[in-house]
């Protein structure tokens, strides 16, 4: 009797059902495009953090910024340290040209915008903690070279150039006037520690072409370069390639071995090399390290964090929230706007469910005291009320869940595509890889991903040298882009489903209890 | 055998409690075909009530054969209305969803009773209603009379020892009043009920054995 007094219940009141499985149908829907939107955010999220960070990496270990110099201005102090990409050209520089001007072709390497560097001893401070299963270095540096025609100064002017860098733009004139025609490019040069590959950036690399650097590298001038950066500047294996003024031989090439178009850095040189050339010996900038156990992160943080009170110690969800970009944007769309979306709307269908129960609970006073008076018990007539709203909350549920994936295949479909970059906002400018990567992928825009901003006002008064950073470095490493793929768990349809017979029992619960009060009485009132 | 002693029924009113039934005497005997009858408000329905352990009296005893119904729990007084007593309503209290069949065996429901058997059951109640056709139409497809012989159906399927009727042909035309009388007369005389109806109308109280007057809470048995 139970089943056919259901049956009739929902087929003969069937607009309640619909009404009530509209409402149930579409906040499962939601919640269910929402969950798998926002684990898929958070997978192109990891994705790009493999890509900056290397796979396995469980923590960085950087130098911790103090809040001023994360800033334009203590940046440009470093630019005059001569930190900073910084071009002195002394009178007698470049080629003097019969017309007065001469040709400059000057390449520098340098630590990048926002990056600092601790000393090398830190890595094996970081191996001797306990818990530490793997750690590496590495020096992430810019590389900078300014190549043109300049008009010759006179001395006062030269003389000048380190006080009033404007007086130096508009004469020098950044935009070829007064003579002087030139091209300023950067890239992005990581030193590793050739041959270990276990963790770091070059840990998510697969070679393309020609060979890896092995231990045997140290100390020589040779490079492994990022396939698509040598693809967009013609770049081949057995060319040579001017890194700070020196030429380098390109060993091989690597790409991504994640869903991203681009490798952690442009260039990859022999660390000890990076550390020589840019000034920075037995510095570097960045410390990789993988856990013994994936469970026992937090704690390694805390144990690193006392034994390196000077550095930054980041873990992976830490630097989940410094991606950037419409990766970024997403992420914070999804988690905020989605999740609220979905409760109200959750909520919204749970009070529909609840009022349509409740309000035929009333109108069928009539009905439950009548058979109450023919002897059914209370248990019973709840029972069928909770059954009519459990199995409303089901055909809300399933319809959902068909809405749901429909939805989620058709995000599927369109794949949008999210750029992401890791952004040293948070971070007081430690994260200075994803800085740079960011910032490359700006194309030289000022309003270009994260750090853009600091870059450009720090060049500038550092010398004359600040468009530097502003060019348009043809360049390659675009900041990660990402085509969104929403995955559909198991999980998110037992969720969905959940909820679904939960609203129900919600509904069917009150709506229930309602019935179980009304007085058998009830069935001898004559008006309706 | 009904026997009730000094019952009364007060509700709570606006200020003053309303007396319904006010210390009632009066003994049914089994078998008895009893009409009741009275002015609107005079406390037929509450009677009634009492009759059907559908509620408890404020004071005094209600014994249904052996049992005390004003000292029984809720779920003792339903099971003995599952059991011992059918209800025919003035609305007729169908089910609106359900077909006259599925009507019929709700009140199979309570008595655990097996689905063959139910079905086996309510067909011939219908059949004992002159309903035999139409047990699967719903009843918004059945004409009053109609209605109201599948609720007789319904009551009289479980076979109760007791049939309690409140104003039963009140919604019907003066034919069909007779037919719903002749149909209740029927089965009370082939089944040993004990039937009591209450009625505005003075043609149905004629063909009772015994007719009680109420007026303001207070039994007048006219015999
Ligand atoms: N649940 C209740 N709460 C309060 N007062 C009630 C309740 N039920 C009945 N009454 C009152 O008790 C008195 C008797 O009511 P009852 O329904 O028994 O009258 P009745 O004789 O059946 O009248 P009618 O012929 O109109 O059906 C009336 O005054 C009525 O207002
Ligand atoms: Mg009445």
């Amino acid at each position: 009797m139970f089943g056919t007094y259901l049956r009739r219940e929902l087929t003969g009141r069937r607009k309640q059902t619909i009404i009530i499985a509209i409402g149930m149908a579409l906040a499962i829907a939601l919640v269910i495009i929402v969950n798998s939107v926002a684990a898929g955010v958070k997978n192109a999220q990891a994705e790009v953090l493999k890509s900056v960070y290397g796979v396995g990496t469980d923590i960085t270990v950087t130098k911790k910024v103090s809040a001023l110099s994360s800033t334009g201005q203590s940046t440009a102090q470093a630019g005059q340290n001569g930190q900073g990409p910084r071009f002195d050209f002394g009178a007698d520089a470049g080629t003097q040209t019969g017309d007065g001007s001469r040709t400059v072709d000057s390449s520098r390497l340098s630590v990048g915008m926002g990056t600092s560097t601790m000393s090398t001893s830190t890595l094996a401070t970081v191996k001797k903690t306990d818990g530490v299963s793997a750690a590496a270095a590495v020096l992430s540096l810019e590389n900078t070279s300014f190549k043109g025609t300049l008009p010759t100064f006179n001395r006062d002017q030269e003389g000048q150039r380190g006080q009033s860098d404007t007086t130096q733009q508009s004469s020098g004139g950044a935009d070829g006037q007064g003579g002087s025609s030139f091209s300023v490019d950067s890239f992005s040069v990581m030193g590793i520690t050739p041959g270990a590959k276990a963790v770091g950036p070059i840990a998510s690399t697969a070679l393309v072409e020609g060979r890896t650097l092995t231990a045997n590298d140290e100390g020589k001038k040779v490079v492994v370069l990022d396939k698509s950066y040598a693809k967009s500047n013609s770049y081949a294996v057995g060319d040579t390639i001017k890194i700070g003024g020196k030429k380098f031989t390109i060993v091989g090439t690597v790409k991504s071995t994640g869903s991203d178009s681009t490798t952690a850095s442009n260039a990859y040189i022999p660390l000890d090399v990076a550390q020589s050339l840019s000034d920075e010996k037995g510095k570097v900038s960045t410390i990789y390290v993988t856990a013994s156990s994936s469970n026992d992160v937090d704690a390694l943080k805390a144990s690193l964090e006392k034994t390196l009170p000077k550095a930054t110690v980041s873990t992976q969800s830490d630097l989940a929230s410094s991606v950037s970009g419409s990766l970024g944007s997403a992420s914070q769309l999804v988690s905020n706007l989605g999740t609220w979306l979905s409760i109200i709307v959750l909520a919204a269908a749970f009070l529909i469910a609840i009022l349509f129960t409740i309000s035929g609970v009333t109108r069928r006073t009539r009905e439950f005291g009548t058979l109450k008076a023919i002897g059914w018990s209370n248990r019973r007539i709840v029972g069928q009320v909770a059954g009519e709203s459990v199995v409303q909350g089901l055909i809300g549920g399933i319809a959902g869940i068909v809405i749901g994936v429909i939805g989620v295949f058709v995000v599927n479909v369109i794949s949008p595509t999210l750029t992401g970059g890791v952004s040293s906002g948070g971070f007081g400018g430690a994260l200075a890889d994803g800085a740079r990567r960011a910032f490359n992928g700006g194309s030289g825009s000022t309003t270009g991903a994260g750090g853009t901003g600091s870059g450009f006002a720090a060049g500038a008064p550092g010398g004359g040298s600040g468009f530097g950073q502003t060019a348009r470095s043809a360049a390659s490493s675009a900041s990660t882009q990402i085509d969104l793929s929403a995955p559909i768990t198991l999980w998110v349809i037992v969720i969905a489903v959940a909820l679904a017979v939960l609203g129900g029992l919600l509904a069917g619960a009150i709506g229930g209890w309602r019935a179980s009060r009304l007085r058998p009485a009830e069935a001898l009132r004559s008006v309706q | 055998m009904y026997k009730l002693k000094n019952v009364t029924k007060q509700y709570p009113g606006k200020g003053r409690k309303v007396v319904a039934l006010n210390d009632v005497t009066v003994d049914i005997p089994d078998g008895q075909m009893v009409a009741i009858q009275g002015p609107t408000g005079g406390g037929k329905s509450t009677l009634l009530q009492m009759l059907g352990a559908l509620d408890r009296p404020s004071s005094g005893t209600i014994e249904l054969e052996d049992s005390s119904l004003g000292q029984l729990g809720d779920t003792k007084l339903g099971a003995i209305r599952g059991k011992e007593i059918g209800f025919v309503f003035q609305n007729f209290n169908l089910i609106p969803t359900l077909t006259a069949q599925e009507n019929v065996e709700t009140a199979l429901v309570p008595l655990g009773v097996s689905a063959a058997e139910r079905k086996e059951r309510a067909e011939k109640a219908l059949a004992s209603v002159g309903l035999a056709e139409r047990g699967d139409h719903r009843p918004s497809e059945l004409s009053g009379g109609q209605q109201q012989r599948v609720a007789i159906a319904r009551a009289i399927v479980k076979e109760p020892a007791v049939l309690l009727a409140d104003e039963p042909t009140g919604n019907l035309d003066e034919e069909t009043r007779d037919e719903i009388m002749e149909v209740l007369e029927g089965l009370w005389r082939d089944r040993g009920l004990t039937l009591v109806i209450v009625t505005h109308d003075s043609a149905v109280a004629r063909r009772a054995q015994r007719r009680l007057h109420i007026k303001q809470g207070k039994v007048k048995d006219l015999g």
